[in-house]
């Protein structure tokens, strides 16, 4: 291909550094303080850098829904090499479901102009129900691979290595097409100075789900309820020492304690 | 068992001829929901069908040779042409792994249903059909009921239930059709690569040693191997050193990787975050070797060694190697 048009499918979510909590009255995740990339999806906005270089020319952009008007997580995406950004930002969007999720991106993806290759995460670190990728292939009606590995665009085809229960598979799929991609894929650069401040300019575009003609949504579109939310049978701890030297000892005598030695 | 459960489909997965213990597993789960258990599965059904019949399936549905087409694709037009042709599964139980969600999401779409993944386990009770996930590394478990009507699409993760035979007849092989996809099954596998494992299996060995990234550099993973190899065990790793490149994806025990529940588990250098302690907390003993002594990991342990893996490694193997 001489240009390609890419969208990498973006989720910004909690800092995972700090404890999720649950909304005690939606029982739902707690998504309301500071939002930042989800490190899953840095992958898929390297490598969809790496491609439209590859290819010679062409444009990454990048998509993302969230319940609140939050763009910061977006903006590292610019800064990392992304050209602009469509945000559908809707409180009515509150507690969509992955089906409906992947079609509020799919209705975005075709208003924007379907582009050679839709790329997301393989699942989003927060929800991980995993299945947003291969939905949002469905409605938009493409091929796809998921747990892609290693990728590479051939003429009108990619080439992908994808992996599998006992290893991996070489995968051909015609464009447009689109590809889930594993951690470590790739390595995401970290943002230049010059790239944080052009960031702030690149454009990112609010659309709402009416916008979209997507209906109906949020909870009232979600296929399912939480019923409830109970702590689990926690594991105790049990004796924990400091290596004076000799604490490998310890663990030989657990291990014959327990006859696998 | 609920009146309103008539009938419940198992993506089945086979691997030379046999049913991945997986696929035994959720067939095991299917028959205490229904009399009636359907074992879809790619490819040919044949080979499988005494298995899967002692495992609780009465009815073995097989696309026959995909020809190179992608499972998900196929796999779930597959089912949307039988539903359409009149069969109405209730519930369809999917494994948590490539292509259990493959075609779990293509059906999802197909079908225009909800769908619950990464679960636990699954209920019929007066209500409705409800599923079980645990968040939170763990601590905490969300059961969420789907309202709207079947088919319910459920995963589960691996080692959810025991697999445990009914002793049933071998099951009846149909043969079902796969429609033509249109542009979405036009991706094809051209080569399928198996990479070399000696020793028994990550999610089924005894013993798991697993190193993380306060193993310090790429090369001190031989510690960890040579540990599983004196234990008769397999060598496992956190998501941290699988990204930074130090071993293959196949080695990640993990949300996002494998679930193992060994006799013994040993932690070394591996600091326990949320995404790995959901693939190891259900091990039967938990041994943890970590220089920071407020690593999460040892709330877990039974065993907790404040200490550096460069010094009790080595000790370790060379005690063991005396023994022998």
């Amino acid at each position: 291909m001489d240009t390609m048009k890419i969208v990498v499918c973006v989720k910004q979510i909690p800092d995972p550094a700090s404890p999720g909590a649950m909304d005690p009255a939606s029982n739902t995740l707690k998504r309301d303080g500071k939002l930042i990339l989800d490190d899953s999806d840095a992958y898929g906005v390297e490598m969809a850098l790496q491609l439209v270089a590859a290819a010679g020319g062409g444009e990454v952009s990048i998509v993302s829904m969230a319940p609140n008007g939050e763009t910061a997580g977006m903006r590292t995406a610019l800064a990392m090499g992304a050209a602009k950004g469509v945000l559908i930002s809707d409180p009515a969007l509150a507690g969509s479901d992955a089906l409906t999720t992947a079609k509020i991106l799919a209705a975005a993806i075709a208003k924007a102009g379907l582009p050679d290759l839709v790329i997301a995460a393989t699942e989003s670190t927060d929800g991980y129900t995993g299945t947003v990728p291969e939905q949002l292939a469905e409605v938009l009606g493409l091929p796809s691979v998921t747990f892609a590995k290693k990728v590479k665009v051939d003429g009108s085809s990619l080439k992908v290595d994808r992996q599998s229960e006992g290893g991996y598979d070489e995968v051909e799929c015609p464009l447009p097409a689109l590809i889930s991609v594993t951690a470590g894929v790739v390595e995401p650069r970290y943002p230049s100075f010059k790239g944080i401040m052009d960031a702030k300019k690149k454009e990112i575009v609010t659309w709402t789900a009416a916008d979209l003609g997507v209906t109906p949504v949020g909870w009232a579109g979600s296929g399912q309820k939480i019923v409830s939310v109970a702590k689990a049978e926690e594991r105790k701890a049990g004796q924990v020492v400091e290596d004076d030297g000799e604490a490998f000892n310890k663990i030989v005598s657990f291990l014959e304690n327990l006859k696998v030695i | 068992m609920s009146n309103n459960v008539n009938n419940v489909w198992v993506f089945g997965q086979i691997s030379n001829g046999t049913p991945t213990t997986f696929t035994l597993e959720l067939l095991t789960k299917a028959r205490s929901l229904s009399t009636n258990v359907v074992a879809f599965v790619a490819g040919d059904g044949a080979a499988a069908a005494a298995e899967l019949g002692r495992y609780g399936a009465t009815k073995v549905y097989a696309t026959g040779d995909l020809a190179g087409r992608m499972v998900g694709t196929a796999v779930a037009s597959a089912m949307k042409s039988a539903i359409d042709g009149g069969e109405t599964p209730d519930i369809v139980l999917f494994p948590q792994n490539y292509e259990g969600r493959d075609v779990m999401s293509r059906l999802s779409v197909k079908i225009d249903r909800s769908v619950l993944t990464n679960n636990v386990d699954v209920a019929v009770t007066g209500d409705g059909v409800s599923a079980t996930t645990p968040i939170f590394g763990g601590n905490v478990l969300v059961t969420t009921a789907f309202s709207g009507s079947a088919p319910y699409l459920v995963s589960f993760r691996p080692k959810s239930f025991a697999a445990e035979p009914s002793g049933g007849a071998a099951a009846a092989v149909t043969t079902v059709s796969v429609p033509d996809a249109g542009a979405t099954g036009t991706a094809r596998v051209t080569a399928v690569h198996l990479e070399e494992t000696s020793g028994p299996k990550l999610d089924e060995a005894n013993v798991v040693v697993a190193g993380g990234r306060g193993l310090g550099e790429s090369t001190n993973f031989a510690l960890v191997e040579e540990l599983a190899k004196l234990l008769n065990g397999a060598p496992g790793a956190s998501r941290a050193i699988v990204d930074a490149g130090w071993v293959p994806y196949s080695y990640q025990v993990g949300q996002t990787g494998k679930v193992v529940k060994p006799s013994v588990y040993i932690a070394a250098g591996i600091s326990g975050a949320t995404q790995h302690m959901v693939g190891m907390k259900g091990s039967k003993n938990i041994i943890a070797i970590n220089k920071d002594k407020e690593a999460p990991i040892f709330g877990v342990a039974d065993l907790g060694i404040v200490g550096d893996v460069h010094k009790v490694l080595p000790k370790l193997i060379e005690a063991l190697k005396g023994r022998k």
